[in-house]
């Protein structure tokens, strides 16, 4: 079967609000159910508002993934702004150069199975995350 | 979009229609710390049923709202949180310190009644 990859442009927290919908339902097609469906909403919530707090721009691709024989969801957040200066830092809890709580990205690292980074200072920050069906 | 703020008596009651954009909650936050000051309104239930995210920005603004709030000498109730979203907030670490729940309206206004018996018993 295939999917159709969904792109959601973020520039205003309300495109925050489209883009977790547009996961919530992503990750019913892809098999999703129950709370699994919240976490990825959550997950894509917070990553998304990290483009509004620190790029202005960016994009949220969505997809189904598989491996091997297992089916799940990829969520992929790409910006053209600052880029993180010490990604460590920013992975942990209560650590935010914004106004924020400092939870986003730990925060969304521990509802999925998969969460990458890679930023380059003054070209942008590309996250990957992804969860599989259990 | 503007979240309807009834009020009921000495209460004011908050139903969140849909999902909100952070300006909305914001908007929200503001319009209900000045209405309890304009109603003298004694309890807040925040009816959060028709949220199916809440995340790291809903959770730090409804904690400010209940502390202000808290701080015009009324009690604030955060009635409705959705069993799968309270799986996904454990899950991420997320908490609601400080901050009275309860699981739907009815009982959240029998909370806010409690609190007020105490005041008046205790003259607290």
């Amino acid at each position: 079967m295939a999917y159709e990859e969904k792109r959601v442009v973020i520039d205003t927290d309300s495109d925050v609000v489209a883009a977790r919908q547009e996961g919530r339902v992503m990750a019913i097609q892809a098999g999703f159910s129950g709370s699994d469906i919240a976490i990825i909403a959550t997950a894509i919530s917070e990553i998304a508002r990290n483009i509004i707090e620190y790029a202005d721009h960016g994009e949220i691709i969505i997809n189904v993934s598989q491996k091997d024989n297992k089916q799940g969801i990829k969520i992929v957040a790409v910006d053209n702004g600052p880029g993180i200066q010490d990604i460590s830092k920013a992975m942990q809890d209560g650590y935010s150069t914004s106004k924020g709580l400092g939870l986003g990205l730990p925060g969304a690292k521990r509802l999925m199975d998969d969460f990458e980074i890679i930023s380059q200072i003054g070209k942008g920050t590309k996250i990957t995350m992804k969860k599989w069906v259990r | 979009m503007d979240v309807p703020i009834l009020k009921q008596g000495d209460y004011l009651i908050v139903s969140i229609q849909s999902a909100l954009a952070d300006v909305d909650l914001m908007k929200l936050q503001d319009s209900l710390v000045k209405q309890v000051g304009i109603f003298h309104s004694h309890g807040v239930v925040i009816d959060i049923a028709a949220l199916d995210v809440i995340d790291s920005f809903s959770t730090r603004t409804l904690q400010n709202i209940s502390h202000m709030i808290n701080l015009r000498g009324a009690y604030v109730v955060v009635v409705g949180i959705q069993a799968d979203v309270a799986f996904a907030m454990v899950q991420m670490g997320l908490t609601l310190k400080n901050v009275k729940t309860a699981l739907d309206l009815e009982e959240g206004i029998a909370i806010l009644e409690q609190a007020r018996k105490k005041v008046e018993t205790d003259g607290v």
